[in-house]
């Protein structure tokens, strides 16, 4: 630790953030598919067992619908429950809990039965795991009124969004991309606690913005550089929240820059990106000086070949090209 | 009025001049949507209520108008409830399925067959782990069975041991579709038994046995002996909701049926035994019609929500989740 600062990586950020929850929040449990003996399927929740105990740390059977059921009603008998889903493709399994049933209780009730749930979802391609294990639905999650969607791309992130999501009152899903948990930053040692709504630049630019979140952040930084390097400025965007999405800040940069592209690894079709795309259109119309551009996951089923999956997930190639591109159009 | 009656004669009776009333309603598009009566299986939310207290929680599905007046919502709240009004249990967003009270630990009013079930289960855990004394009672139909998430919370309630009572309301028919042409083995009680789960078959008709095996299964519950379930025989006499030909069964199986009528019964036993006059009957329906007439002058005298607080209840917090640029 220097001058208050640690180094830590994705992976430790995402183990202090759930720890910091559990040591100050006494209503606060964990439960979820080989979080305690096994210490998580990525290993962010190794030793909280032995600290926290079988009663705050529960390994689940692989039943995501109950015990995604079950942290609803944990979460309405007045707990705060984290309910950890292994992979964004068994969230398929609980879908009709989190959509039928968390994110419209509130509402049904007519105000009566908040939810207040923590989901954390790991997501994202990348390890060739295969089809079925690749996908990036936080994008769909994002459609649902009554959730909150938010995605860490950041150290600083993965350890201080769970400490505002526990203490929401209504349901909010975190997804943290699982090609994201060894990377390492240098963070405040002191823990705090990160907004669950706003965008960030997270690097200044003039020519064009790239507006990315979670996964997608580091090849939009990596571009970012390369362009500088060919003499365009550009300016990076991190959504962090996915519902809600900070329109102010996406616009303030498109409105300076006049130009955006959108990295998204979710599909094109459909997609958060599209949604994003369509508010640009919509609001900034005059300010544009090049059409939106999007590079998004190709529409395939994720393939089992690196080579493949590399080519069918957005490169740091694609986003170069066309964001210079866009620049190139000089409207 | 004879008191013996207040007992589960009176309470069975509002529920079913309750649900008559709010046929003739949909019939005047007064109540619209989709509503599911209960006529017939009043004994089970009557005999079940009678023997909780209030301290304990409430999950229920969609036909739930019996659930809620049994367990004490005021008739009022539910019958605007019905008609869409602000002063309705759930504000009127909610309408006939999705009955919710706060106050009397009533939680709804699930329209995804079995999708209450894992929910009680998390009730109950929060009981658990709080270390409180409570019974989460879960009620659902014999369709639920058939429901994967019926099967992983009957395991993880067996598993956790958490205060959950299971509540099986066998009407015999999952919408149209017959209990024996849906499950391979029809025998609920050996589903639950199979998860470890101590269970029992009651007539469902019978009020008395259905608080009686109740009240024994909730002590077990409250002694921290993990879930109960029972399965309770009984029969729906309206059609599935409004929109129901009922081509899938014959009138001869419903006045079989009928023979058992759950109000019926109670009141053959309470003439039996208790002295049951043609008097105290007459009282009885005078009260329960006054009540309903009064909810139903309460309910058309409520206040539709302004349109400019669509947004509303959408969030806890506020907001309708997209920020938009003001």
């Amino acid at each position: 630790m220097a001058n208050g600062r640690v180094r830590m990586t994705y992976r430790e950020a995402l183990r202090a953030g759930v720890r910091e929850v559990l040591l100050r929040e006494p209503l606060a449990f964990l439960m979820g598919e080989d979080v305690g003996r096994y210490g998580g399927s990525y290993a962010v929740t190794r030793d909280l067992l032995a600290e926290f105990g079988p009663e705050r740390i529960r390994d689940t059977p692989l039943s995501e619908a109950a015990f995604t059921g079950a942290g609803i009603g944990a979460a309405i008998g007045g707990m705060r429950p984290i309910v950890e889903i292994m992979t964004v493709n068994f969230s398929l399994l609980a879908l009709d809990q989190i959509v039928n049933h968390a994110a419209t209780l509130l509402h049904m009730s007519g105000g009566q039965c908040n939810v207040p749930l923590v989901i954390r979802i790991s997501t994202g391609a990348g390890r060739q795991l295969g089809a079925q294990h690749s996908h990036s639905f936080e994008g769909w999650f994002a459609h649902i009124p009554g959730l909150r969607i938010v995605a860490p791309a950041t150290v600083e992130d993965a350890r201080g969004m769970i400490l505002s999501a526990v203490r929401d009152p209504d349901p909010v899903l975190i997804f943290e991309h699982m090609m994201l948990l060894g990377a390492e930053d240098e963070i405040p040692a002191a823990i705090q606690a990160s907004d669950l709504d706003s965008a960030r630049i997270r690097r200044e630019g003039q020519d064009v913005s790239l507006i990315t979140y979670g996964g997608s952040l580091f090849k939009a930084l990596e571009a970012a550089r390369v362009l500088a390097s060919r003499g365009i400025s550009a300016e990076v965007v991190d959504l962090r929240s996915l519902r809600p999405l900070d329109d102010r800040t996406v616009f303030g940069s498109v409105r300076k820059t006049g130009r955006a592209v959108i990295v998204d690894e979710g599909w094109r079709s459909g997609g958060i990106s599209a949604e994003i795309s369509a508010r640009i259109g919509e609001h900034l119309f005059r300010n544009l000086r090049a059409p939106v551009g999007r590079v998004c996951t190709k529409e395939v089923p994720i393939p089992y070949p690196k080579h493949l999956e590399d080519e069918a997930l957005p490169s740091v190639a694609e986003v170069v090209a066309v964001a210079e591109e866009q620049v190139r159009l000089h409207v | 009025m004879n008191p013996e009656s207040r007992k589960f004669h009176h309470p069975m009776m509002r529920i079913r001049r309750f649900e008559e009333k709010c046929a003739e309603l949909y019939g005047e598009m007064k109540i619209r949507g989709f509503l599911h009566l209960y006529v017939g299986q009043e004994a089970i939310a009557t005999g079940v209520m009678s023997v909780l207290t209030p301290e304990d929680g409430i999950i229920t599905a969609y036909r739930d108008h019996g659930h809620a007046l049994a367990r004490g919502i005021p008739m009022r709240e539910i019958m605007a409830e019905m008609f869409g009004k602000s002063e309705g249990c759930s504000g009127g967003r909610g309408g006939s399925m999705h009955l919710f009270h706060r106050a009397s630990r009533f939680y709804g009013g699930s329209a995804i067959v079995g999708g209450g079930i894992p929910i009680a289960v998390g009730l109950a855990l929060s009981d658990l782990l709080c270390k409180r004394k409570r019974v989460t009672a879960c009620f659902f139909g014999e369709g639920a069975a058939a429901e994967g998430v019926f099967h992983e919370s009957m395991n993880l309630a067996a598993l956790w041991k958490v205060p959950v009572l299971f509540l099986c309301e066998n009407n015999r028919y999952a919408m149209g579709t017959a209990i024996e042409r849906e499950l391979s083995r029809v025998d609920l009680t050996e589903k639950a038994r199979t998860y470890g789960i101590p269970a029992l078959r009651v007539d469902g008709m019978d009020v008395r046995a259905v608080a009686a095996e109740t009240s024994r299964a909730v002590e077990q519950v409250r002694a921290g002996e993990g879930p109960f379930f029972l399965e309770f025989a009984t029969y729906r006499f309206r059609a599935h909701s409004m929109y129901d030909p009922e081509l899938y069964r014959n009138k001869e199986e419903v006045s079989e049926w009928k023979k058992r009528d759950p109000l019926l019964l109670e009141e053959q036993r309470l003439r039996d035994e208790f002295g049951f006059t043609d008097h105290d009957r007459m009282e009885l329906e005078r009260e329960v019609d006054r009540e309903i007439l009064e909810s139903v002058r309460f309910a058309e005298a409520g206040t539709l929500e302004p349109v400019s607080a669509l947004l509303s209840n959408v969030y806890k917090r506020g907001g309708a989740g997209w920020r938009t640029e003001g």
